[in-house]
Order: C-alpha cells, then structure tokens, then sequence
C-alpha cells in the first residue's frame, strides 16, 4: 500500500494530484460486455452512451476497456443490432 | 508540460484513448459541432475521466459527457454538491478533464458568476490569453430546485453569461434519495415514503424549466441523454447564447428510481414518449419550439404512450401499479396530459 | 499611531487630503488596489462602500466587474468563483451578512484565496440592531481567516491595501478581514492622507499574481488557479485519510503571517510615513504600567486618551492595543503583559456561557508565565452602547483600588450596561 502524503507534501488549497484514470472501477462488475465483431456495424453508439468512458474507438472497431467497465449493460442494450452480451464475470 | 500519467490504452490510429483539454494560452482551437459519431470520437474527448465513482449505469456521467461533446473550447465547470460532484473528485483523484471547481450546495450559480466576472475582468486588463473562456454548471435538481434556486435566479436576473445544465434525477440522491422539489407525484423516496397512508409524495414537481422561462433569460431548454443528438445542439446553443441559458436534463438514476442499470436510457427516453418530459426549447424571440420526439408526437398523437409504460420500468413507482391504485395513475396521466396540451398551445411548430 | 520620524518615501505634501468616513476611505482603497471584482450586497453599516464602489464603476474609473448579488452568501460565493479564476476579489458585510455567508467563509480561507473582506463590525441579532459590536468578528474567529482591527479611519484605509498585499503573499496565500466599527468609524468623518494611485500599485505589484501548485499529473508546476492551460480541480471531497492533513496545512499556513503583517507595516511606514505599532499590536505607556487596558478598534483610541490623562496624574496605566487578532499573537501578548499587575480586557464581544473570546485568547497567552498579571474581563459596547472617557476613567480607578485591596473579583464584568 502506498504511503499516504502528509501536511507538509501535500498540494497547495486541496487540490486533487492525480487522476482518476489510475482508479480503476472494472473490478466493480459483475457483468461484462463482449462484442461479437461480426455483428459490430460501427454506429458507435455504445461508445457514444458508456457512462464511464469505458468503450473506446480505437480507430477501426470499438473496444471494451475492461479497466474501468463497471458492467451497467447500456452498451449492450442501447447497440441497435444487438452485438454485445452481457455474461456473467468469471 | 507533458502529461504522463493518463492510461496508454492501445489505439490504432488517432488520438490517445484519454485526454486532458490543454488551451495554450494564445491557442484558437476550431471544436466544431459535430454529428457524425465516427468523426466525434476521431475528433473530440470527453471532459469526464473513467476512474469516476458514480453508481454503474448512473445517466449523470453521461449526461455530462455529451455536454462536452458541445463545449467550443476554454471551458471552466462548477459543480454543485452532490452525486457528480462528490463521485468525480474523491481525493486525491479527480475525473475532470477542464479547470473544476466545488464550492458549496447552494451557490453553483454564484460561482459560476464570480468565474464569469473574473473572465470579463482579465479580458479587460489584457490578462485573458484566450478570445473567450466559457462557463458551465452542473448542478442537480438538489443545487437547482430548491436551496440553490436563489443563486440561480439571482445570476440569471444579473445576466451572466453561462450555461447551466440542470441534471435531475428527481430526489437528493446523493445524500440517500430523499425528496426534493423535483420529485414527481407520488414517486416513493427515504422522505415520502409509501406507507398505509400516503402513496408517495403528495406534491407536484417544481416547473423549474417554466420558471427560468419566466426569468427571460437568451435560452431555456428540455433534454435528455437519450435524444443525445438533440441535447448536444442544445447545449451549443446555450454555450454560444450571450447571457445565461438552462437546461433541463432528465437524468435517470438506477438506484433511487430502482430500474436496471442498462435500461437507464431507455427510461428517459419513455419520459419523453408518454408526454411526461416533454422536449423544447425556448428563447425570448421563438417563444416555445417543441424539439425531437415532442415535435413527432405533436405531429402524430398515435405516438404518445400512456404514463404506465414510464411508471412500470421503475421501482419508485411500483405501488401505482397496484389496482387499488388505479385512481392515482388516472390522476397521474390527466396532469400529463393538460401539461402536454397547454404545451401545445405554447409551441409556435405545434400543429394547429 | 501614526509616527513620523523618517522621511517617507511618499511625503504628506505628496499623498493627497481627503475628508471621509470609514466607509468611503475603504472604497477609495478598494478602487486603487487593481481589484478585479467586487460582488456585496448592501448591509447597514456597510452600505456606503458599496454605494460609493459604484460611482467608481458608473463613472468609469475602475476596471472592476462589479457583482450586485442577492446575498451575501452569494457575495462570498462569488468572490470564491472569481479568486479561483485568478482574479483579485473583494467583499464588504457585517453581522447578519457575515453570519448567511460564514459557511463559504470558512471554505474561502481553506481553498487558500486570497480574498479581502472588509467587515463594518456590527452586533449579531436578535435583538436586530445595526450599531456597533465585534459579535460579528467573533463569529468568524475558527474561519481560517486572518482578522486585523482598524483604530481609525486612516487605519482602515491603510489596513484595507495592506490586505491584498498579506492575502496574496506566497507564504500567506489566505483571506483578510478588515474589522472597522460600524458608524463610530463607517459613518465618521475624518480628514486622511491618502497615496496617490501609482504608488498603491507599486506596493501591490500590479495585478494579482496566483501562486504554483505541483501535482503528480504535470511534470511542472502549474498556476494554482482554473486555468483552461492547466486544468485543476478546487474543492473536492475529502474522506478521513485526508482530511485531517488538509485542515492542518491550513493551520500551519497561519504561522507565517505574523511576519508578512509585520513586514507589511514596516514596508508602508517607509512609503508614507505611518506604521501601527509593529504590525500585530502597539503599546502605550505599557512599560511601566502596573495596569494595562487591553482592547480592539476603535474603543482603543478612547482608551488612549483616558490613558494619556491618568497618566499625567500619576496614574501608572498603560494601554496594549490589539491589531491582529487571527492570528493570535501569543508570545508577543505574554511580552508585553508579563510586567503589569493586572490586564483590563477590554472587549465588544462575550460567548454567553463563557468570556468574551479576547480574554480567553489573553488567558492562554499568559498561562505559562511563572509570575502573570491579574485578569480581568470587561465586556463594554454592545449593540453600539457608547464608551464614554468618564467611564473608563471610573473604571481604571476602581481598578487601581481593588489592586491595593488584593481582590479582583469578578473577572467577568459589564462596562456602561445597566443593571
């Protein structure tokens, strides 16, 4: 566990010093999205709705950043052409 | 000044998976309003960072990120307390992409109208290295309706110009879903619980949206995250209005209104199909102009949904589902109706 | 009290005359102090800085955005919006003000913005009364604010400049409140030397510079401000890891203005000739004194003048006037008290159940002497009950008397009230 910083080294006014790309929310779900790319028609809209930035267009298909789905299941129930399931978290 | 601490997701070919907006000062940057998905996610990142700790389908994140999608550049964001505010910033992290500031419950609207002097201020003395710097607010209906409506009608009197985006979720959910001036009729909440005697809470939801109305200000308008194309030009035009502008976002909460959390859009966009959010906007000059689905269903009545098809995808609402209850929903659907009717008489594209 | 033993950078035939109350000598410092803006809601007595602020503004001869908020908890709101931004902010209030905004006060001095607050020191209601007392001043003592005492008009005018100066420094980086008493000094007239406007710059350094925060997510220092170059976040939620080093930092930030305060004074006695002591207090006949009046603002100067009487009678009585009271200066307290038999606290405040906060402050600052003055508590001027000269004449007496009898009691006390 990292040591925590005290008075004398923490930033001015408490302002926040890190971001919070380095908490990653994934190990929240208990459900996860899988796209079946060949049902994928790239209407992006699952990356449009995720609530936590976690589907990401990675210039050519839209791909599951598992570090930070919290497994809500929009994705899945907003995609048009139903190309995501939920299953279950191992 | 490299930024080196955000996650090297691998991407193909474009821009990092996760940015920080960095405005050199002196720096035009051209952020078109953009439709075309594959374009907005070439093009444009949210000001939300992943990492936020708000509940897992909650609509607020998303609510913001497709306000961000409409920012124009420079932008400074004040959040009121509550749900977003307090789930975004837990220190030392924070998810905010742009300059945030938290200051207190009630006062999201004067502080964002010290921001905006100070802009007005710096830009006087030569001290602003940027053409302009916007403003915004997000506030929930606990900062809006209720113990910070007297900030927000005083910055809206006062004329600043910012934009301010009401995220309802209809109860103080942050602090355990008690009620507030947004609650809806008869929806059960910690402080208007249903029991043997009350069904609910017992008064109406606050015209919030009416009321800025009333105030006169360049621009007020209905949204939801759902009819996300709609809220984005919205939200352009209330950043590019001069003077302040409101909208009203419907923002569905899984927790507190007790559905799902993947149906979260969906429910919004059942608010919207059964008349009981409807979606306009308004400016001093066009009056009422009905947007989206409201302006479909205007024009098609067959479109309108009866209330059950809102009340039976949420928990806080299941007791009308009840027979005994039959009156409540009757009474339910009769004030949606003459809302939607005297709405109709506004619009000016209403049908005649 | 002011001294003119050295030839001031800016001479008197230089600084220009001017004859005005408390009220308007604060707006004439705000205006030459490159304030950026000024957000206050009118309260009496108070209302004529903002009244007079805004002829400035209607005539163009201030850059200031000025804010007309609907509360005054919306004025301290603002002032925390626009400091946060980078802009160099100011507010007036008094008693009810002070009390609807005390909640964004506390978080002003805790985001570490430099904000100067004049306060028109007036009694907390109920009862409503609009005259002087320090019951508002009090209010705000656990705020994190530093909190200075004005004697006189020329006082609270210089005070009210230095304030930015204090707020803004780097070993600072808190909000100032500016105490003036309501109506003896808001709505009194006096004739002040003022600076010309080049040379306020001057002190200042121009405009409001914002300091440098390091954070893990920059390589390099960044403008502790909201800046669109550098986004930071201001106000974020604490849970118990981390709160507790927030409020500490805050804390400690105050032991380093004792120095800037009197830096400050001794910067502006070499620029107009005036100095307050050295900053933090200034004593009067307290080296020989066997009693010593101890008091805040403007009864002070009352005081003094009862003082400088007895004395020439052969009185040895002495007067310690307080000009800072947050922070609280102990150890030059205990200094300047150590010798004197008994120490009249003088104040226009009490925490009902307790004493009156100075003689509570006093009594800790005295507490480790092996040899300490009497204490005693006088609790005079509420609700603006006039200190008249014969009173503390009377008062001194006695308490000379009750010196040769051995017993001072009680030590909580009422001056001019009646039973």
């Amino acid at each position: 566990m990292a040591q925590q910083a005290g008075w004398r080294s923490l930033p001015k006014a408490g302002v926040a010093f890190r971001l919070s790309t380095d908490y990653k929310t994934g190990d929240w779900r208990a459900l996860k999205p899988v796209i079946d790319y060949n049902k994928c028609t790239k209407c992006m809209l699952c990356w449009l709705f995720c609530p936590d930035m976690a589907i990401v267009w990675d210039g050519e298909n839209v791909v599951v950043n598992y570090d930070y789905c919290k497994g809500c299941g929009i994705c899945a129930n907003e995609c048009p052409v139903k190309a995501i399931s939920m299953i279950p978290e191992s | 000044m490299v930024v080196k601490t955000l996650p090297e997701f691998p991407v193909k070919k474009g821009e990092p998976a996760y940015k920080l907006w960095l405005f050199e000062p002196g720096e035009r940057k051209e952020m078109p309003l953009v439709f075309n998905l594959r374009q907005l996610a070439e093009t444009r990142r949210p000001a939300l960072l992943p990492g936020h700790r708000l509940c897992a389908g909650c609509a607020a994140p998303i609510v913001v990120k497709l306000a961000s999608f409409a920012f124009r550049g420079p932008t400074i964001v004040v959040t009121a307390t509550g749900c977003l505010e307090v789930s975004s910033t837990i220190f030392p992290y924070t998810s905010w992409a742009v300059p945030w500031i938290h200051n207190a419950f009630e006062n999201a609207a004067a502080t964002a109208s010290g921001i905006e002097a100070a802009v007005k201020a710096l830009k006087k003395t030569g001290r602003l290295p940027y053409d302009q710097v916007d403003v915004v607010v997000f506030a929930g209906d606990g900062g809006t309706f209720d113990i910070g409506f007297q900030s927000l009608s005083g910055a809206a009197e006062r004329g600043h110009d910012f934009l301010y985006i009401l995220y309802d979720n209809e109860a103080y959910m942050n602090t355990g879903i008690q009620r507030s001036g947004g609650t809806p009729k008869y929806a059960w909440t910690t402080t208007s619980p249903v029991g043997s005697v009350l069904p609910g809470k017992m008064e109406s939801k606050k015209p919030i949206a009416e009321i800025m109305v009333a105030h006169r200000i360049p621009y007020v308008a209905t949204a939801t995250p759902a009819h996300w194309m709609d809220f984005m030009k919205k939200v352009r035009k209330g950043i590019e209005v001069e003077g302040p502008a409101f909208i009203h976002a419907l923002s569905s909460c899984d927790r507190g209104w007790r559905h799902d959390t993947a149906i979260t859009l969906e429910v919004t966009r059942r608010a919207v199909d059964t008349c009981y959010f409807p979606l306009w906007e308004w400016t001093p000059q066009s009056g009422y102009v009905l947007t989206d689905r409201s302006l479909a269903i205007a024009r098609n009545p067959k479109l309108k949904q009866p209330i059950e098809k809102y009340l039976e995808l949420q928990g806080r609402f299941r007791h009308l589902l009840k027979p005994e209850n039959k009156h409540l929903v009757k009474e339910l659907q009769e004030l949606v109706d003459a809302a939607w009717e005297e709405l109709l008489r506004k619009a000016s594209n209403a049908p005649r | 009290m002011a001294q003119t033993l050295v030839k001031p950078k800016i001479p008197m035939e230089k600084q220009v005359l001017m004859t005005v109350n408390g009220d308007e000598a604060v707006a004439y410092a705000v205006k030459q102090s490159l304030v950026d803006v000024v957000a206050a809601y009118p309260i009496t007595p108070q209302t004529i800085i903002v009244e007079k602020f805004s002829e400035f503004v209607a005539d163009g001869e201030v850059n200031t955005v000025f804010v007309p908020v609907e509360s005054e908890h919306s004025a301290m709101s603002t002032c925390v919006g626009a400091a946060a931004a980078g802009a160099r902010a100011f507010t007036a209030t008094s008693s009810q003000g002070l009390a609807l905004m005390v909640e964004i006060v506390y978080i002003a001095s805790a985001l570490r913005l430099p904000i100067v607050m004049a306060v028109v020191n007036r009694a907390l209601s109920a009862p409503i009364n609009i005259h002087n007392d320090h019951s508002d001043a009090y209010l705000m003592r656990d705020s994190g604010w530093i909190q200075l005492f004005a004697e006189n008009v020329q006082e609270a005018y210089d005070t009210t400049i230095q304030a930015f100066r204090i707020a803004e420094d780097e070993r600072v980086l808190l909000p100032v409140a500016v105490n003036l008493d309501g109506f003896f000094l808001s709505h009194t007239l006096e004739n002040i030397y003022m600076l010309p406007d080049e040379s306020v710059h001057e002190f200042l350094g121009g405009y409001r510079r914002v300091s440098k925060v390091k954070v893990d997510y920059f390589d390099e220092e960044v403008p502790l401000a909201l800046n669109p170059a550098r986004p930071l976040s201001f106000g974020n939620l604490d849970l118990y890891d981390y709160y507790f080093e927030h409020k500490v930092q805050q804390v400690e930030a105050m032991k380093n203005v004792p120095e800037v305060v009197r830096e400050v004074n001794e910067e502006w006695f070499k620029l107009t000739g005036r100095r307050y002591g050295d900053g933090i207090m200034d004593g009067y006949g307290i080296e020989d004194a066997d009693i010593i009046l101890l008091a805040m603002g403007s009864g002070a100067g009352t005081m003094r003048s009862v003082v400088r009487k007895l004395r020439r009678e052969g009185l040895r009585v002495g007067l310690l006037k307080l000009r800072m009271f947050r922070p609280f200066p102990f150890k030059d307290i205990a200094d300047k008290l150590r010798n004197a038999k008994l120490v009249a606290v003088m104040e226009k405040g009490i925490s009902p159940g307790s004493y009156g906060p100075l003689f509570l402050e006093v009594n800790t600052a005295l507490y480790d002497l092996k040899e300490r003055p009497l204490l005693v508590n006088y609790i005079y001027g509420l609700g603006g009950r006039d200190l008249v000269p014969d009173m503390v004449e009377n008062m001194v007496k006695g308490l000379f008397k009750e010196l040769e009898s051995g017993l001072v009691q009680p030590k909580l006390r009422y001056l001019g009230v009646r039973e």
